[in-house]
């Protein structure tokens, strides 16, 4: 079988797979990383959704074998090593951006990448339409969007500490 | 899924080799529609050559009169290119609402139209701009490469390297999209520039994208959203499906028309 050999948040990772193993399997299944969810498997919903050299992508729709030597980023990459949170964690966690949480890895992953790649900084509008390949079955996107706002300025250096929600 | 060879060259003519050499090989490039494909098992291809470590194919540049793509250029690539923004910004701004992100990040110019989806977006960027398609062997006009649907001019063992889009004076693409699949249910591109005024349908077609003439001839006397009114479209050879009637797309190929050429100013 192939040998895939890749970095996964910043080790080095390396697994015998099939050619039809998706990236999702090789997260999950040989990496033990279930963190990464599989929703829909049709490439609709996001919820595999995880960082392939520094842009996301739905895992499952990506091939193993095509991740040789490439830079992967999940979501158990995020926090620091003492625990503390991504902001963009923190702020799906201050916000209530979740109720059952299945979507939850997925749309932290692409918030990520959305917001890395508008510096300028993005309205609501702009945030919910970033988050078309991210779909959410419980809480109606709405304190998922404030998150991502909230996030946005902490990671563009535009505040210090995470804007608290309203009480 | 079914298992199958796995082959990643690092150039176009080994590719053609493994192409040439297995008649029952694919060719993968971004891979948004293959794989999909693959998992429904709809296709049972004996090996994948994916495209995607051939750096040679990925770029744009961009001259006094056109805009150059290669093939594994990706969707967001494109979108977000200040270059292609700046001298077609329709087609910067078609690209940017192909799919969603993260298929922007993987899905690619060259796998897009050599799929010639029915439904696809940059079909109606080429035939509109009268782009030029460049493969590992020759040139194929626009308006000879899309040749049904999923169907193209490419032999069996042809590549696409790149396309080259002549710089517009006007240029817009508006689509409906699906609510739910969001791809375009009806899209038109319109242009005007050195190859006339033209005007690309895409989503509506059972063959695929093609060319509004009558469209053309009205917009070429008076470049304008009012020149198409009471301008028709034959429902014959139009997709009729669940999500729409030939008449509904018929009247969303006029609709959609007048926008895109109120957009292109």
């Amino acid at each position: 079988m192939p040998k895939v050999s890749l970095t996964v948040n910043g080790k080095p990772a390396s697994a015998e797979v099939e050619n039809r193993t998706l990236l999702v399997e090789l997260l999950r299944e040989h990496l033990r990383l279930t963190g990464t969810h599989v929703g829909c498997d049709t490439s609709q919903c996001g919820a595999c959704v995880v960082h392939v050299n520094g842009a996301s992508v739905k895992s499952c729709t990506m091939l193993a074998v095509q991740c040789e030597g490439a830079e992967v980023v999940t979501i158990e990459g995020l926090a620091a090593p003492d625990g503390t949170l991504h902001p963009m964690q923190e702020a799906f966690r201050e916000y209530h951006a979740l109720q059952c949480g299945f979507c939850t890895p997925g749309m932290v992953m692409s918030a990520i990448d959305l917001v890395q790649r508008n510096p300028q900084g993005l309205s609501d509008r702009e945030i919910r339409e970033g988050l078309e390949g991210n779909l959410c079955r419980c809480t109606g996107y709405h304190n998922i969007v404030r998150a991502i706002a909230a996030a946005q300025q902490v990671m563009h250096g535009k505040v210090k500490e995470l804007p608290r929600a309203a009480e | 899924m079914y298992d199958f060879a796995y082959h990643r060259p690092s150039s176009v003519a080994d590719a053609v080799k493994l192409l040439a050499a297995d008649p029952d090989a694919k060719v993968m490039s971004g891979g948004m529609t293959l794989i999909p494909t693959l998992k429904q098992r709809l296709a049972r291809p004996s090996a994948i050559i994916d495209l995607s470590g051939i750096q040679d194919l990925v770029g744009i540049s961009v001259s006094a009169s056109a805009v150059t793509i290669k093939a594994m250029t990706t969707h967001a690539a494109v979108a977000s290119s200040a270059e292609v923004r700046k001298a077609i910004p329709a087609l910067a701004e078609m690209a940017a609402h192909i799919g969603d992100a993260q298929v922007r990040n993987r899905g690619t110019l060259g796998g897009s139209i050599a799929n010639h989806d029915p439904a696809a977006d940059y079909p109606a960027a080429v035939l509109a701009l009268g782009a030029t398609v460049h493969t590992n062997t020759r040139r194929i006009a626009a308006d000879d490469f899309f040749t049904g649907m999923f169907s193209t001019a490419l032999a069996a063992d042809e590549i696409v390297t790149a396309v080259e889009f002549p710089i517009p004076e006007k240029a817009a693409y508006v689509k409906f999209p699906n609510p739910a699949s969001r791809y375009a249910m009806v899209g038109v591109f319109v242009a005007k520039g050195p190859a006339g005024v033209r005007v690309a349908i895409t989503g509506a077609g059972a063959n695929g994208v093609f060319r509004h003439h009558a469209m053309e001839e009205a917009l070429a006397r008076n470049w304008s959203p009012d020149a198409l009114e009471g301008v028709g479209t034959d429902q014959e050879g139009l997709n009729g499906d669940i999500h729409a009637s030939k008449e509904y797309r018929a009247h969303l190929v006029g609709v959609m028309a007048k926008r895109a050429v109120a957009k292109a100013g």
